[in-house]
Parts: C-alpha cells; structure tokens; sequence
C-alpha cells in the first residue's frame, strides 16, 4: 500500500480516537482537581464494594446474553426451529425497547403489588429488587447485540467447513466446536463486549432496581455533593474496568481468526427432533419477557393512568426529531468507524490495535459524565456550536461508536485482503479500491453498525438533556418530561412510539439480511490468506 | 440496493446538517435563556404566561436540577444561561459563586430563611417533609407527631426513605443544626435497626407504599399531588405532618437565581419578579400543590398553613456548608449513597 494511503486514513483514525477520548481527558482534567483526595475515594471500601458488584453484575449478564443471543442466533439460522423466520425478526426487536422500560414493566408484573401478586401468583415480590432483577432486565435488554452479529455471521458461515470436518470423521459437536466456533467467535465477542459496556454504563435499571453499582454511585456524586471530582475519580474507575474488560476480549480473541468469505448455497438445517417445541417454547419465553411485557405494560399505563395525554402535533415533532439525530448519529458513527477499522484491519500493530482500543474506552461511561465532558470541551473550545446539533451528534458518536466499529469490524475480519491486492493489481487506485471493493463489501456490516447506533440514539438521554438545542425535544425527552413527575401515562405515549418507530429498522436489518445470505463478490474460492 | 440505502443515509445526512445549520442563528432581541430542574409539566405554562405577559422570549433547558448545576459549572463564564431555576436550594447552593445578588426589593418579599443569607437565590416554592403513609394499613393516630418516634421497633421493616435525595440529605443537615451531631447520628442508627428499605428518591418511596412493601415513607408532601393527578384520588397513601419545630417538619425551596454573566439581567429580574408575584405563587398553590412563600397568598386547598409547620428554626442557606459532613455521617452510619 502506498504512502498515499496511509497517511490520511491514519490520520482520520487518530482524529476520530481523540474524538473518543474526549470524555477521559476531561475526566482526568477533573480528578486532578481532586488532587490528594482521588486515591482516599479509589480505596474507600465503599468504592471496592461498588466495583465487585459491578463487575458481578457485568460478568453474570454478559455470560447470560451471550448465551441467549448466541443460542437464538443458531436457532433461527441453522436449525429447523417452528416458525424460525418470524423469531429471527422477534428475537431482534427488543433492541428497540428501552432497558428501563424492561425494567419498570417486571416492576409492575413481579415486583411487590405487582399482576402477579394481584392475580395470586406466587411468583410477586421483593426479589426484583437488587442484583437478581437487575441482571434479568439486562441481560434480555441486551441479548440482541449478540444476537444480531451472531446470526449475520452464521448465515455468512460457509458451510463447507463444517461438512469437510464431519466428512473427516468429527462429531457434529466437534465440529461445531472446533471449526464454527473459532470463525463466529469475533462475532460473538463483538457482541458480548458491547454487552459488557452496556452494562458497565448503565444507569435506568440499576437505579430501578435498587442494585449498586458505580453508575449509580457516579451520579450520586453529582446529584448529592455536586462535587464533579469524585464523581470524575468513580467515572475513572469505570475507565479502568473498560480496559479490564476489552483485554479479556483481547486474550479470548487472539485464539485465531478465519477471514472466509461466505458461501451462498443453502444449508440442510439441524433437525431438532424432540427438542422442536421445547426450543420454540424458549425463545418465545425470551421474546414474550423481553418485547410482548415491557410493550404490555406500557399500553396498560396508558389505559389506566389519568395524567393529561401529549398532543398529537408535540409527539410528532419529537419523533421527527429523535429520526432526525438517530439517522445523523448513525452516519456520523459509520462514517468515523471505517478509518479506525480500516487501519486495525489491514494495517495490524501493536499501535493500530492500540487506537481501535482507544475507541472503547468512553463507552462504559455513563451518558452524564460524555455529555459534561463536550459541556466542558465545545463550550470553551467551540462556543459557536455549542448546543447545536453538530455537538449533540458528536456526542452520540463519542458515546456509540463501538457499536459501528463492532459492524464495520466483524465485516472488515471476513473480507478476502487478496480482492483489494486484485484491485490494486489491476490498477485501480487505493481511493478507486476503497469505493469500489472495500466499502461495498463491508456495506452489510457497515449498516448493521449503523443500525445499532441509530436504534442506541433513538432511546439516548443523559446526553440529549444535556447538549440539545434549547427547545429541541425527542421522544426520549418527552418520556423523562413525564415520567419526572410520575405522569406515566403520558410517559407511555412517546415511549410507544419510540418503540414502534424503530421496529422498522430492526425488521429492515433482519429480514434483508435473511434474503440476501452475504456479499455476493466476495465469494471467491481460494486459500484463506496467512494471519499477518 | 445496498448503494441505495448508503445514499438514503447519507441524504438524511445532509438535510439534518443543513437543519443544523438554520437552528443556528436566531434573533437577540429581548431573548432569555433558562435553565430549569424543574419539569416542564409543572412550570411551563408558568413561563409561557411570563412571555406573554412580559413580550421577553424565554427559551428553557429542562434538565435535572444537579446535573444544570454541574452544566454551569463545566460552562464557567461561558454559560449561556441567564437564570437558574432549581428543584431544589442545594443545586443553587452549589453554584452560588455564579450568581449575582438580587434586588432587595424581590428578597424581601420571601421570609428570610427561605432565601440565602447573601441574597444570591430566592425560594419561590416551599415543600414541607412529610411522613406518608398508606391509608388501607394504618390511621392517621397511629402515626407519632415527631421523627424522632419512629425509632421505635414497631416500625421495624416498615420505613422507606430515598438517602440520594437532596431534600432528605437537607432534612439529616437540618436535625444536626437543631439538635446537635450527637443524637442525629443516634436517631440515624436506631432507624438503620429498624430496617428501613432505602429507595431512589421521593416516588418511587411512596409507591412503595402504595404498593405494600413499606408502611411509612419520610418525603416531600408535594409528590403525593402528582401521584393522585395521575392515579386518582383513590391512591392509598397519604401526608402526615409533623408538629411544628421538628426536625421532620422542615420546609424545604425550588429556588431562582440570575447568573452573574447573564447580558440580560433586567430581563431575568423580570422573571424572578413574575415568580414573586401573586400570580406567580397562586400557580404554585394551585397548580403543583406547593406552598407559596410570599406573605398574603393562601396555602393550598386541604394543606395546613406554613405557619403552623415550619420545621427547626434554621436557614436553608445554612444547610449548603453541612452537606459534605452530613454525607459522610449517612457513609458512616450506613446509610450512605
């Protein structure tokens, strides 16, 4: 590759890191304000207790969505699971729910006084409450970023692997372990450390539910003392756990990767046998829990609830705006994760991979801490723009750019070097094979990343409290304007159409992917290329 | 297809930034710039009345009360905001530094305790402590007429209170001023025997009540309006107040203050005037159940007089410097956040 080439995409790389990284510079900035004080809060006890029930809580519903996501990604793709197209758009769509409105519904169905309990079940009460309901509502919150990365890389899978290893004598179980396995696994890790993250952040369900865990303490800090230093000491830990986390990833990662394009034909599924309705009974159990609950009790409050319902034309420009910031965001995201992955990818060092880290290290941040951080940086910096759009979106990226590197990523790992070294050969310039090789083959990966950032956005905000326009309301607005003061019929409302207006997208994402099996070009036979 | 969808996002895209773009610019005439914590549903037909009223534009950032206070504090003399309208006296507390002193005229019209003692803020709402209760398990005669009761192991299991909350952190401050460190830290461990299931803050406390998990919960007596506005009259749970001089009867303060590098200080003095004026606090006593502070306008229906339950005599400016000990007293105790 020429000098051309790499300086300019290097250079993007860098500059879209620094944009990430933003939020610990401003971190640090306020820790040090914190001066001798910093290392009393990082020893506290207090603080030791928070970590370990962070990371409980992060270990328990990563495995856990891994597990579901990965499981209905195998059951809707490869085997002959009853009904498995509608499930594999099913499975999906809890992305668009947001986890706090999981949270509130198990609240009211099992929580003390809830349906249940209503209607005599036993199953009602406090156990809700704590880490048990906490790692419940995240774990189904969160299953669909594995399960959505994983079932793109099944159907991609060529199925030729695994037939060569059963034909040489492997067991179906061998096989799937020894060769589908290690070529889903980024996959799966792509999603599980988005899992990680997400939990890591969030703030909605662990206050909800009443469990500790350091979000909850940062914001704490600054609800309580309006102290921004500890809180800037606890959002640092929260940085140290990030890093903690992306190197397990890294270590379960080096294993080896396979870089296949995929094969188009189709596969015989897995006949289930006995096990048919038992697994269509589980993953209707994941959806009715995840997306049939929350969206109940939501109609349910707006039944019952007495509070002034929104206006019509108010709701309208609210969601005229969420789709606004959420397709902005979006191709914002995507278009700051091609660099960064682009020079992880084709470039790999120490250094390359050391900037995509970069990348992540803002994502287990809570939405508060980013929003301060470009309060603190666009106010002094860039006063023109502060609380336009432009700061706002910048801010979704910052916050949500793991989401498009992880798609742009997991495209990037199966796409054939040897096509760009064809196009190359043949005289096309790097720029001519960027548009006319690369992007197009990574285009399915690229619009999954933006889908999950567009969906992340729509349901966002800390931030958008925070960085908005003055006067410029979105739905996630609208629903804390309401529920701020317990009005939760009127909550309901944009919460529903949030809901509904980005279950399209969902269902776009899936059901495309479902006729179209991967990159059609890329299925070139041959060798897979030697891992640089 | 897949360049069609490329291109659709990269079209939106476009419009957005040009929309982006026209949001820009905007006229600087007779233009305010609010911060409120407090939610639009409670005070947006209060300001919309004022813009009427007045012909000054008013522009509000609704947020929470804490996180603006950390906004103006990142924005420094940056901050485009003119007047700070909080949910509660601390987040005012914490900024006070970015405020600038308000006219004598405007203090005067609010008891003195309710305003900071260098005339930086002014209450403009006062909210009473309350014990809420749930009417299908208990009668009003049950209840004791002092916090200090409740310490009893009748109440075993059956207390909730949000430890996050700012106006309980200013309810603990309040006692340590009225009765000393000593016996607040005592009645702070005897109510931790008890048991008391510690909540986020005000509504998710009294719907615990409602709920049946607690019997009594220690909150702000305005909450229970909203609650009854959206669930009825018919929700189970409601205020006690305590007797007049103790410790749980504190009056707590939505508040205003004009920030010192607001270029539009007559304007915001306006508003601040508007607040303080009968039609002003009328709205508070009708429309979000809050006691009015300015002499001459009646409590709310069904509310007893701030007269008659004004809490130990201490000013709510003084309860800002305790909040740092008081924190780590709740730490100690185990109470903490």
């Amino acid at each position: 590759m020429s000098a051309l080439r790499r300086a300019p995409l290097a250079a993007a790389a860098v500059a879209v890191v620094a944009l990430a990284c933003l939020p610990l510079a401003y971190l640090l900035v306020r820790a040090l304000g914190a001066g001798g004080d910093a290392w009393d809060i990082v020893l506290r006890p207090r603080t030791l207790t928070l970590v370990a029930n962070t990371l409980g809580l992060v270990a328990v519903v990563t495995g856990a969505a891994t597990v579901i996501g990965a499981g209905l990604a195998w059951l809707t793709v490869r085997t002959d699971l009853p009904g498995r197209r509608v499930f594999a758009v099913l499975a999906a769509l809890p992305l668009v729910v947001p986890s706090y409105v999981i949270a509130l519904a198990f609240i009211a169905a099992v929580g003390p006084g809830g349906a249940a309990q209503e209607l005599g079940l036993g199953l009602g009460g406090r156990w809700v409450f704590g880490f048990d309901g906490a790692a419940l509502a995240l774990s189904l919150a969160t299953y669909p970023y594995v399960y959505l990365l994983t079932s793109a890389a099944l159907r991609r899978l060529d199925p030729a692997l695994e037939e060569a290893a059963r034909s040489l004598g492997r067991s179906r179980l061998a096989a799937f372990r020894e060769v589908t396995l290690p070529v889903l696994a980024p996959s799966i890790g792509a999603g599980a450390i988005l899992v990680a993250l997400y939990t890591l952040s969030d703030f909605g369900v662990v206050s909800l539910m009443r469990f500790d865990a350091l979000t909850r303490a940062v914001y704490r800090q600054y609800q309580a003392a309006f102290d921004r230093d500890p809180a800037a000491v606890l959002g640092l830990v929260l940085v140290a756990l990030t890093v903690l986390v992306l190197l397990v990833e890294s270590r379960l990662q080096a294993r080896g990767r396979l870089r296949r394009p995929g094969g188009e034909r189709p596969v015989a599924p897995v006949a289930l046998g006995a096990w048919r309705w038992p697994a269509a009974g589980l993953a209707t159990a994941v959806v009715a829990l995840s997306l049939v609950l929350p969206v109940g009790v939501l109609v349910w409050w707006v039944q019952r609830g007495r509070s002034r319902l929104p206006a019509l034309d108010d709701v309208a420009v609210s969601a005229a705006n969420s789709l606004l910031v959420a397709a902005l965001a979006a191709t914002a995201a995507v278009l700051a994760a091609l660099p960064v992955a682009l020079l992880a990818a084709r470039r790999p060092s120490r250094w390359s991979r050391l900037l995509q880290r970069g990348a992540y290290v803002s994502n287990a941040l809570p939405g508060v801490v980013i929003a301060l951080a470009l309060v603190f940086f666009s106010s002094r910096l860039l006063t023109p723009l502060y609380q336009t759009l432009a700061v706002l979106v910048s801010a979704y990226v910052v916050r949500f750019l793991p989401q498009a590197l992880s798609g742009a990523q997991a495209a990037l790992a199966r796409l054939d070097p040897q096509l760009e070294q064809a196009s190359r050969g043949l005289g096309a310039g790097p720029w001519r094979t960027l548009a006319r090789v690369t992007v197009p083959l990574v285009a399915p990966g690229l619009l999954a990343g933006a889908t999950l950032v567009f969906l992340s956005t729509m349901k966002e905000l800390p931030a958008t409290l925070l960085l908005r326009p003055i006067g410029f309301e979105t739905l996630a607005t609208d629903v804390w304007n309401a529920t701020a003061v317990s009005s939760y019929a009127a909550a309901a409302v944009p919460a529903l159409l949030l809901i509904v207006l980005s279950a399209p997208v969902v269902w776009f994402l899936q059901v495309r992917s479902e006729v179209r099996g991967g990159p059609v070009a890329a299925q070139v036979p041959g060798e897979p290329p030697p891992v640089p | 297809m897949k360049r069609f969808v490329l291109l659709l996002w990269l079209l939106v895209g476009a419009a957005g930034a040009l929309a982006a773009c026209g949001s820009g610019d905007e006229e600087e005439s007779r233009t305010l710039t609010v911060y409120s914590g407090r939610a639009e549903r409670l005070v947006g037909e209060l300001l919309e009345e004022f813009k009427r009223e007045s012909g000054v534009d008013v522009r509000v950032r609704y947020a929470d009360s804490a996180e603006l206070a950390a906004t103006i504090g990142e924005e420094g003399d940056r901050s485009p905001a003119d007047v700070f309208f909080s949910q509660d006296a601390g987040a005012l507390g914490a900024v006070e530094d970015r405020l600038q002193p308000l006219p004598e005229e405007l203090l005067d019209k609010v008891d003195a305790r309710y305003r900071d003692p260098q005339g930086r803020w002014v209450g403009t709402s006062g909210r009473a402590r309350v014990v809420a209760y749930s009417t299908e398990r208990l009668k009003e005669s049950d209840l004791p007429d002092s916090i200090f009761d409740f310490t009893d192991p009748k109440w075993k299991g059956r207390i909730g209170f949000p430890p996050p909350n700012a106006s309980f952190q200013a309810f603990v401050s309040a006692m340590r001023l009225d009765v000393g460190d000593e016996r607040t830290r005592r009645w702070l461990e005897d109510i931790k025997k008890n048991d008391p299931v510690l909540l986020e803050n005000n509504i998710q406390t009294e719907e615990a009540i409602a709920n049946g998990e607690i019997d009594v919960g220690f909150v702000n007596h305005y909450y229970l309006h909203e609650l009854r506005q959206e669930h009825g009259d018919d929700f189970p749970v409601t205020n006690h107040f305590l007797r007049k001089g103790d410790p749980g009867a504190l009056v707590n303060v939505a508040g205003v203050g004009i920030l010192r590098t607001s270029k539009r200080s007559e304007e915001a003095r306006e508003l601040v005037e508007f607040l303080l004026s009968e039609r002003g606090q009328r709205y508070f006593a009708e429309q979000t159940g809050e006691y009015p502070l300015v002499k001459g306008v009646p409590a709310p229906e069904g509310l007893p007089p701030l007269s008659s339950l004004q809490g130990p005599d201490i000013s709510l400016g003084a309860l800002g410097a305790k909040l740092e000990s008081t924190l780590k007293m709740l730490d100690e105790v185990g109470l903490g956040t």
